[in-house]
């Protein structure tokens, strides 16, 4: 504890690379079923909102779910969006989105590949299969540490 | 082997048979059989050998990246598998080694709509179903 209190003063990139953890049960289960449970601040809200609306179609998914439950996720998501909460992690990816656009892929924004400048074999290792797959890497990245 | 190590033996495997089991599979395969029956007439049983076929044939049919059930369950149905899209690792989807599986009707029909389109590109009947699950319940 104490240990973890002067490594995160010594350190305090660390200390703001933490990201809130998604805790509502619903966006944990229908979204950690196929997926990680990204965390909404990476993403603006009208992106989740965009997202949600269209998972008929979810990068060529049908990931359909009832309309009730669709109105919980996007209420969570948007609530604790990147432009929403405007700090931390969030507001190092909101800078990189204009304000018109509706990015959809987290993966996408600068913010990311900067930190994931990695040669070709890296992303071909059969435990990573995509670049959205945060925890082939960063094993506690669910918890919101990426480290 | 003598009479009393078998029956040991019956007896340590009792609890994973019977865990297995599940009345909530039953009654998720009698609702899939009353629709087969409903759509053909001629229709008598599940298979689990035409469940087998279905999961381990190339269908190329949805996404690419999926081209059979294999793809993301492995050719072992008793191992864990991984998503082929996202990477994420996918509980064995054989009951004797995941015995849940198969038992929420809400998940199971989410996850064929789903798993279908991809491999098959078309939703699943609920011929298909039942032999799946007949094959998987055996497994």
């Amino acid at each position: 504890m104490i240990l973890t209190a002067a490594l995160m003063t010594a350190f305090p990139a660390i200390a703001d690379d933490r990201v809130p953890p998604v805790t509502d049960p619903v966006v944990i289960k229908e979204c950690g079923s196929c997926h990680m449970p990204f965390q909404p601040v990476f993403l603006p809200a009208r992106s989740w909102s965009a997202l949600l609306q269209g998972l008929g179609d979810h990068f060529g998914e049908d990931a359909t779910l009832p309309p009730e439950t669709v109105g919980i996720i996007s209420a969570y998501m948007t609530a604790d969006a990147g432009d929403v909460t405007g700090q931390g992690v969030g507001r190092k990816f909101m800078r990189w989105v204009a304000p018109g656009s509706t990015p959809n892929r987290i993966t996408e924004n600068p913010a990311f590949l900067k930190e994931h400048n990695f040669p070709d074999p890296v992303w071909k290792d059969p435990k990573v299969v995509t670049k959205s797959n945060c925890l082939a890497c960063h094993p506690a990245a669910a918890s919101g540490r990426f480290e | 082997m003598n009479r009393r190590s078998l029956l040991a033996i019956a007896l340590a495997i009792l609890p994973i048979v019977a865990l297995a089991a599940d009345p909530r599979r039953d009654a998720m395969l009698s609702d899939y059989a009353a629709e087969a029956r409903r759509l053909d007439a001629g229709f008598t049983a599940f298979s689990p050998q035409r469940g087998e076929t279905l999961f381990r044939t190339a269908w190329n049919g949805g996404d690419a990246r999926t081209s059979s059930c294999t793809a993301c369950h492995t050719a072992n149905p008793r191992q864990a598998g991984r998503n082929a899209k996202t990477g994420r690792p996918i509980e064995p989807v054989a009951v004797s080694a995941n015995p849940r599986r198969f038992t929420d009707k809400v998940e199971v029909e989410k996850h064929f709509l789903r798993d279908c389109k991809s491999v098959l590109g078309r939703e699943c009947t609920a011929l298909e179903k039942g032999d799946y699950i007949t094959f998987m319940a055996g497994q």
